[in-house]
């Protein structure tokens, strides 16, 4: 039965119109997301991922094609985005900022607390909830971001390449925790990302993307036991392989691209 | 090698003591610095003055204008003229403040008030107020009620302008965070749109205080018969410099006064900003 698909994107297609050029940022996209499922887009910087998470966020309308998000539970939202590091508002303490979701939708007042105070103690902000972003760090920006959007108990998680601006050692920490909350929840994740290897850790599917105009190429699904741990994905040989296997691939669409470009150049030029 | 070790441990500290020893005797020296000009200036003035190198009469030495202003206070004649011109100044400085932040939030927030009024503003903007005193009173009499409204009108354009560019100045990511958080209007506003834009208003509101104090002078100069302003003037007129003195020394001191208060409601309102 098809009950289990929580996500599902149609001939999803999405135009910026200029007055002189339109670029195409996505074109046909089609795929299904299962309830539960963790699925990563990967792609190259500029083939219209963002744009496609965004669409899926109701921050953006598609130009053509349809998408549907099955809402299951009418108490909990539907959706919601943990952006990058700077989408914590600076002018609120860290505590608000996770707050911030059931603060918006106005649940209870000891449903907040109790929420909230549970996910700041999860990604170790307990100490720091009194704080303001501009007092804490960019790895510390990133959990209280994650976990407004986990206290908000959305049946939907969709991610912006959320740990891009950390640093190596922050980003594996921020990785290894995010899968150890996402075990608990199980919720239905989408995540954006340009990182081979950090989409060969946290999914249950990779969808690779080609460049401008962005499509769906090719599927992949990664079957590793979980939970999962950097060091054991690391040393699977098989993971080797498909690392590789990936890498040709996003070299060919950059390379690709730039073929392209090189060949749209005008004669004069040379 | 014993007293390596111990020569190593306790030097650096000593080392660094003496560097914040250093830093702390120059923070003095600047404060030094800063309290010595004026009394420095206040201090060639007198001996000038008093010398006649500098003409007394227009010149007259700080010590004199000091006894002029006690001398005033004693009389009770200076307090009721400062008072007045406080009630002016304050009462003034809410009503263009208010219209000014109502106004440039709407114009931040809303691009249709955006595109109605902001020309407008910016074109009433550079007009002075003061020239339009004399309507001013026409409309309201000489009353206190006038000068309130020809300082309003000063104070408003700077408050309005400042904290619509602090709204239009929002990172775009917060309203795509409250957007895809589910925010209501109202929510939106008092959570994003007002704390967010707070930085900026707070400039104008500052920038309003120091024009209230200048349009307040210059409105009782020209239609009052009561407040500091209308002190400086007539004691100008009646060439009694000593007590324009003392006005000025009253007004540069509230200016004074007015920009710590802001600044401390400042560090308050907005606990986010180091």
């Amino acid at each position: 039965m098809s009950s289990d698909i929580k996500i599902r994107v149609h001939q999803l297609s999405k135009i910026f119109f200029r007055k002189n050029s339109s670029v195409h940022a996505i074109r046909d996209i089609n795929f299904e997301v299962k309830n539960g499922e963790f699925v990563c887009l990967l792609g190259p910087s500029g083939c219209g991922k963002t744009t496609l998470l965004r669409i899926l966020a109701g921050l953006e309308k598609p130009s053509g094609g349809s998408y549907e998000m099955i809402h299951g539970d009418r108490n909990k939202p539907l959706q919601s985005m943990i952006f990058q590091e700077k989408g914590v508002i600076p002018w609120m303490t860290v505590e608000e900022n996770v707050a911030f979701g059931l603060r918006m939708r106005h649940a209870p007042k000891n449903e907040t607390k109790e929420r909230t105070d549970y996910y700041l103690k999860k990604v170790g902000l307990w100490e720091f909830r009194k704080l303001y972003p501009s007092e804490i760090s960019g790895g510390m920006k990133q959990r209280a971001s994650i976990a407004r959007a986990f206290a908000n108990d959305p049946e939907i998680l969709l991610m912006d390449e959320p740990f891009a601006a950390l640093d190596e050692q922050n980003k594996y920490i921020l990785q290894e925790e995010l899968l150890s909350i996402w075990e608990e929840t199980k919720k239905t994740v989408l995540f954006i990302t340009h990182s081979i290897d950090e989409a060969l850790l946290l999914s249950d599917r990779i969808l690779l993307m080609s460049a401008q105009p962005g499509t769906i190429v090719r599927e992949k699904i990664i079957d590793l036991p979980r939970p999962r741990k950097i060091a054991s994905v690391r040393s699977n040989p098989k993971m080797g392989k498909e690392f590789v296997d990936i890498w040709k691939h996003l070299q060919e669409a950059v390379n690709g691209n730039l073929k392209g470009a090189t060949t749209s150049l005008p004669n004069e030029v040379y | 090698m014993e007293k390596e070790v111990i020569m190593a441990a306790s030097q650096p500290v000593a080392y660094e003591r003496k560097k914040w020893e250093k830093s702390q005797k120059k923070q003095n020296y600047y404060r030094t610095l800063t309290l010595f000009s004026p009394i420095t200036i206040l201090a060639l003035w007198e001996v000038l003055s008093r010398t006649a190198l500098i003409d007394p009469r227009f010149f007259p030495p700080p010590s004199t204008i000091i006894v002029e202003f006690v001398h005033l206070a004693v009389n009770g004649n200076l307090s009721s003229h400062v008072m007045i011109s406080l009630y002016r100044i304050l009462g003034g400085f809410f009503l263009g403040v208010i219209p000014g932040i109502l106004l440039g939030l709407l114009i931040g927030m809303y691009k249709p008030v955006r595109y109605t009024f902001q020309p407008l503003v910016m074109a009433l903007m550079p007009i002075p107020t003061l020239a339009l005193m004399p309507i001013i009173i026409i409309i309201f009499g000489i009353t206190d009620f006038s000068k309130m409204v020809t300082i309003a009108g000063s104070v408003f354009f700077p408050v309005c302008i400042n904290t619509a560019a602090g709204v239009s100045n929002i990172d775009p990511i917060f309203v795509d965070v409250a957007k895809n958080y589910g925010a209501k209007s109202k929510d939106y506003f008092f959570k994003i749109a007002l704390p967010g834009s707070l930085p900026v208003m707070m400039e104008g509101i500052q920038m309003g205080q120091a024009i209230a104090l200048l349009t307040i002078v210059a409105a009782e100069m020209i239609g009052a018969n009561s407040g500091i302003g209308y002190l400086i003037w007539m004691d100008y007129k009646a060439f009694i410099l000593k007590g324009m003195y003392v006005g000025l020394v009253i007004i540069s001191f509230f200016g004074y006064f007015f920009s710590i208060l802001l600044r401390f409601l400042q560090r308050r309102l907005i606990p986010w900003q180091k």
